[in-house]
């Protein structure tokens, strides 16, 4: 006993215990190890791509006649975006209508249920949507194409001539539209379950409609975590690859034409369709588009991000 | 006639205003007179067309949007006109988001399961040109760099939420939590880029093997794990924290013996839904891992393929006698939801089963 009496009480006198110590420490590495991984994540990138962007045109095959990086780069920049844009314009009304029938119409009961479905819908693999969108989507939109064309192709988005497969922009941004959609929903559903309900019974009580109550009220309070969840829902629409790879039968041009068989390519797409076969200085090239899509999408996100952040009370993002 | 009159009279709360029932009478009347019409028509235009059901419903459904509206308006006025109308609209959203979901369920297991047999479970697709073959080296893959994926995650993203939430204060902190926001937004074909690129640098240009695959998917795992862990160790209250201090227990253990056991069940819920949303992922292992149609277990040689770029790969590259390369790729996918679908039920039933019991 009394030998190990003097070994025992430094351990009890020091402020901190090595328990302490070790664990704080390990916890503090794991928080910087992250910072250090998306360091590496972006400096690898940039150190890929520099050599892409300044690569001789005549080396590089997959500029297939472009003269630059910049002829090549542009047209799946407006494919990214302009998808992804369609995407949002298709989704977002639902998305919000969808969120207000379980938040507000649907019986309490059925809401958490129905919530869930549309969880298993954010949870279906890209891989399989591509599958669903080139098979059973693309062959069912190609009529819709053509009735399009036959009666509003005085409009240019549908000059057409309609495509015979029915795999277009169009039809990919469909397929996009339903991947987003639980996004949106998710987080718009969040903020309009937390209208504080003084306002709600407020408004009835004023003698309101239910519709009423919702314009004046919950969309009002709602609409920070609207546009918040519209920015992430874009932001996975700009970086999804293999559904538009799957459903999109691409050739690099620029064109608003939304039904005919001559479509632009997005950055993701266009890398998972030429990364396999890809070889010398054209792998550096394609990894400069991809550091271009992680430059657009940081910003989309960091955007919706600072938006939701304003409001600190809300956490439904993810 | 007068009884009805002095009824109204009587019960002024109920005049001018629809029955309870008479939205719906309306609406299968609509239903009714659409699947009549469209049928009257589709017999007209094309005898030997098949009745078709969609068309029925849809006419049906955007009768009732105009009917109610009119009816309502006239008897109830605009305003509440309006909100019957747009209750029937926003219950046709999401009637109309279902679809695709019911679409593609049915797709899925109606095509999918016609191969869904022993073989497709324990053969790989080595030298099979045609029928046969099987997805068990896929399978294998995935299994493989998910693991190593969930192994490397795991204990580096609930290291940092325990940080975010027990120690974390100012700058760092809240460096970390943008970044780890940031991070969640990263689309998963820069994470195959990235890991691609980290091993081109280590081990030599075109280096496609499992490990560069679990990379990948781990740059894309790490942002759920903490978001999840830190949301699930933030709802521990306060309340047991503090009586752990005041019984002398260090932090450390208040953390491991306390905080963890409290939220156990919400970590490992939050945990498999990770699990769930990497194991799909397609792009960064087709980039990072590429593809092969032989079993490798080895993650630190050769290429290996993985069950969402097995169904990719059946879809693109047929061969002449497309059908049972079609056949597999579906067969994949509907193992593939089979798993996820797994993955989340069994994750909800950990977070309902096991969850603390607080409030006694």
């Amino acid at each position: 006993m009394s030998t190990t009496t003097p070994t025992a009480t430094p351990i009890a006198k020091p402020r901190q215990r090595v328990g302490d110590r070790v664990f704080s420490s390990s916890a503090l590495t794991a928080g910087t190890l992250i910072l250090a991984l998306l360091a590496l994540v972006a400096g690898f990138l940039v150190l890929e791509g520099i050599p892409g962007v300044l690569a001789e045109p005549s080396d590089v095959s997959i500029y297939e006649g472009r003269y630059d990086f910049a002829s090549f780069v542009v047209p799946l920049i407006f494919g990214t975006l302009w998808s992804a844009a369609i995407a949002l314009v298709l989704a977002l009304p639902l998305a919000i209508a969808i969120a207000l029938f379980i938040s507000h119409f649907a019986p309490r009961r059925v809401a958490a249920f129905l919530g869930y479905v549309m969880d298993l819908l954010a949870a279906v693999p890209s891989v399989v949507f591509g599958l669903w969108g080139a098979n059973v989507l693309a062959p069912a939109m190609q009529p819709v194409f053509v009735w399009l064309f036959e009666n509003l192709a005085w409009i240019p988005l549908f000059e057409g001539p309609p495509s015979g497969t029915g795999r277009t922009i169009l039809t990919a941004a469909v397929v996009l539209a339903v991947m987003i959609l639980p996004i949106i929903t998710a987080i718009s559903r969040e903020v309009f379950l937390q209208t504080p309900p003084l306002y709600e019974e407020a408004a009835l009580a004023l003698g309101a409609t239910r519709w009423e109550m919702i314009r004046t009220v919950v969309l009002p309070f709602g609409r920070p975590g609207i546009i918040s969840g519209a920015m992430l829902g874009l932001g996975r629409a700009l970086g999804e690859t293999m559904a538009v790879a799957m459903v999109l039968s691409a050739s690099g041009v620029i064109t608003f034409n939304l039904i005919s068989s001559v479509n632009p390519s997005t950055i993701a797409a266009n890398v998972a369709l030429r990364f396999p076969e890809a070889y010398g200085i054209n792998v550096n090239v394609l990894i400069a588009t991809g550091l271009i899509l992680f430059a657009i999408t940081l910003v989309v996100n960091s955007i919706a991000r600072y938006i939701v952040n304003r409001r600190k009370d809300f956490s439904g993002a993810n | 006639m007068t009884t009805t009159v002095s009824a109204v009279e009587a019960n002024s709360l109920t005049a001018g205003r629809l029955h309870r029932r008479t939205p719906w009478l309306i609406l299968v009347a609509c239903i009714v007179i659409s699947a009549v019409v469209v049928g009257l028509i589709g017999a007209a235009l094309d005898p030997e067309a098949e009745y078709n059901i969609v068309a029925a419903v849809f006419f049906g459904v955007l009768a009732y949007v105009l009917v109610i509206g009119v009816v309502s308006r006239l008897i109830e006025g605009s305003r509440r006109s309006t909100d019957r109308v747009v209750t029937a609209v926003v219950s046709l959203a999401f009637v109309v988001a279902l679809l695709p979901l019911i679409s593609l369920v049915f797709t899925v297991i109606t095509m999918g399961s016609g191969r869904i047999d022993l073989d497709f479970f324990t053969l790989s697709m080595r030298n099979v040109l045609g029928e046969g073959g099987g997805a068990a080296h896929a399978i294998i893959g995935t299994l493989l760099m998910t693991g190593v994926a969930t192994l490397i995650s795991v204990p580096i993203g609930l290291m940092t939420s325990i940080y975010l939430v027990e120690y974390g204060r100012g700058r760092l902190a809240q460096a970390i939590t943008f970044f780890v926001d940031v991070m969640t937004g990263i689309p998963s074909i820069v994470a195959g880029l990235f890991a691609f690129a980290l091993f081109e640098l280590i081990l030599g240009p075109g280096t496609r093997v499992g490990l560069s695959g679990a990379i990948a998917l781990t740059v894309l795992m790490v942002p759920v794990v903490v978001r999840s862990s830190e949301e699930m160790l933030r709802l521990v209250p306060n309340e047991l924290r503090e009586a752990s201090f005041a019984l002398g227990v260090p932090k450390w253990l208040t953390i491991l013996k306390v905080v963890l056991p409290t939220s156990i069940a919400g970590i490992t819920t939050g945990i498999m839904l990770s699990i769930a949303r990497v194991i799909g992922e397609t792009a960064p292992l087709l980039i990072a891992a590429g593809f092969s149609n032989n079993f490798n277990w080895d993650l630190t040689s050769d290429r290996m393929q993985s069950l969402p770029v097995f169904v990719y790969y059946s879809y693109v590259s047929q061969g002449t006698d497309f059908q049972p390369y079609i056949d597999r790729a579906w067969a994949g996918a509907l193992t593939l939801i089979a798993i996820v679908m797994l993955l989340n039920l069994v994750a909800r039933l950990v977070a309902r089963i096991f969850a603390p019991k607080l409030g006694r």
